[in-house]
């Protein structure tokens, strides 16, 4: 009886995801029938980028245009390697150049104002205008400013860093915590799920550790947490018990990790247990899809942009197509990879859909490796395909790092932790 | 299990009914494309999308074309029936690995076949 209600429903998904996505394009004389095939993309980051080159290597008679304001790009992944010593803000920067020479993407470095979604028009900051017959939009996130009591953009960029976009931020944190005194207290204040990179503050919390066992040994991490679990939560804990012994203290959301309140002026956090002085305390906000999904209307009551998981496509907007951080989709986490994953899965949809064919069905693919110190890496995978609910992850697959994993095997993923942002960074920029 | 196998025949089999459909409804996006461009698309695997789509995640830690820069291995110099043998491999766990095995066991053999295909054939001149 389940099994029967199951495939009614993943047929209707379907009937009304893929079909209906076929049917909208046949609807919409001006890309199914039109000469142009003008992609333009927001967002010059794993997803956007990844997007912008594949479309060109995929099917080299669409034009494709992106849009990103900065001509250097900053990645969150191995930003924490940065705050922990081990890599310096030159080896996570990357350029578009060898999009824009390589694979004729046309770079425009400018600000999206307004997606004038009955024009099919990106408007610029400089005034300018794209036309577009389909607009892939990957902003990344944006931070809910007010989601706490003292908390603000200005306390973000002087006292309080998130460093959860990378670049200034993160150089920013990693001066506090060079200036520092030995015995001081870092505070890492995650938010609850959903956001951006669901292992990353537990990463950055052990190359902190990691920096100052090495340089400040009388120093503490306090994580005031959000959430009463978090992702790689025993790996972590046991290789905090066996590298940083003492140094690293996770305080869940029940056990006083909960935040009611902050104070830049006095460098304190207030939770349900008291008032806690912090040396350097790096907040990271809840967050939503970035401002211009926002401003688009193509955010639902979530904060997130849904997508019909077989194209990416919004169910919003058609014609718009929604991918990384800013996307909800499904059991995916928000991670560089997964935007990588899922920029692909769109370009190649649009190729088809341009060929008046339908997309393949979706197959989506997370690693996220963790660094808990130069030699010790662990990491997280999961395969996603489509099922009745939508991007669901294929049960006997993925996983974490065994737990009785010997120091070969974590020597090994910290090894391929680096083989992997070498390899994603020129899948993506070069 | 079962269900899952039941699932993914569906699937087909609805691919296939609307990508027939759609394909009798656009004569003239057809004809209107190679009016415009003289210049043939680049097309990898034409003739399997589902391979392609499987493929193009791989390349996230094994490089573009699966060709790798770092430690992590270059996967485009090798016979498909060598990947294949080898994605089998760690899908059992005969093959030891860090995380190939977790990937693997994401995949039926059928769709393992499509990647090494994929892979087999995706640089010819590097073999």
């Amino acid at each position: 009886m389940n099994d029967k209600l199951s495939r009614r429903d993943f047929n209707k998904l379907l009937l009304t995801g893929v079909a209906g996505s076929a049917l909208g394009l046949f609807g919409n004389s001006k890309s199914a029938f039109a000469s142009t095939k003008r992609v333009v993309v927001i967002g010059g980051g794993f997803g956007g980028a990844s997007a912008a080159k594949y479309l060109r290597k995929l099917d080299s008679s669409i034009q494709v245009t992106l849009v990103e304001p900065k001509a250097v790009y900053y990645t969150c992944p191995l930003s924490n390697w940065v705050l922990g010593g081990l890599k310096s803000m030159d080896d996570i920067a990357h350029t578009y150049a060898v999009l824009q020479s390589k694979y004729q993407v046309n770079i425009v470095a400018d600000v999206v104002t307004e997606i004038d979604i009955a024009k099919n028009t990106v408007k610029l900051k400089s005034g300018k205008a794209l036309p577009y017959d389909r607009l892939i939009v990957s902003p990344g996130i944006d931070f809910k400013w007010d989601f706490l009591e003292g908390y603000s953009e200005t306390v973000a960029n002087t006292q309080m860093p998130h460093a959860w976009q990378a670049g200034s931020q993160t150089i920013l944190l990693h001066k506090q915590l060079l200036d520092m005194k030995d015995g001081g207290r870092v505070f890492i204040c995650p938010p609850a799920n959903p956001f951006r990179c669901p292992p990353g503050p537990y990463e950055r919390a052990s190359l902190i550790a990691a920096y100052l066992k090495a340089n400040k040994p009388l120093s503490k991490v306090i994580i005031f947490d959000a959430k009463d679990k978090f992702s790689k939560q025993g790996l972590f804990k046991k290789g905090w018990e066996r590298l940083y012994p003492g140094m690293i203290e996770w305080r869940s959301n029940v056990m006083g990790g909960k935040i009611t309140k902050v104070d830049a002026g006095t460098m304190t956090v207030t939770t349900e247990f008291g008032v806690e002085k912090g040396d350097v305390i790096n907040l990271i906000p809840a967050q939503r899809a970035g401002k211009i999904a926002v401003d688009a209307s193509l955010t639902d009551a979530t904060g997130w942009c849904p997508i019909n998981p077989v194209s990416f496509e919004s169910t919003l907007h058609p014609g718009i197509h929604v991918i990384g951080d800013a996307s909800a989709a499904g059991a995916m986490p928000k991670s560089g990879f997964a935007a990588s994953s899922q920029g692909k899965v769109a370009a190649a949809a649009i190729v088809r859909l341009f060929q008046g064919k339908v997309p393949a069905a979706p197959s989506l693919v997370n690693t996220c490796y963790s660094l808990l110190a130069e030699n010790y890496g662990i990491s997280v995978a999961g395969v996603y395909k489509l099922a009745a609910e939508g991007i669901v992850e294929i049960k006997d697959a993925g996983g974490i790092t065994p737990i009785d994993a010997d120091d070969n095997h974590l020597a090994q993923e910290a090894m391929f932790a680096q083989g992997w942002y070498q390899n994603i960074s020129l899948d993506t920029w070069g | 299990m079962a269900v899952k196998q039941e699932i993914r025949l569906t699937v087909c089999a609805l691919f296939f009914t609307v990508i027939s459909a759609g394909g009798s409804m656009l004569p003239a996006d057809c004809s209107a494309s190679s009016r415009s461009s003289r210049q043939a698309p680049v097309i990898q695997s034409e003739s399997s999308p589902r391979g392609q789509i499987l493929s193009l995640s791989c390349a996230s830690c094994h490089g573009t074309d699966g060709k790798s820069v770092g430690i992590i291995p270059s996967i485009n110099s090798f016979s498909a029936e060598y990947i294949e043998t080898a994605l089998k491999g760690f899908k059992t766990g005969a093959r030891p690995s860090t995380v190939m095995s977790r990937h693997a066991k994401g995949y039926t053999d059928d769709e393992l076949k499509l990647i090494a295909e994929y892979f087999g054939t995706v640089s010819p001149n590097t073999k």
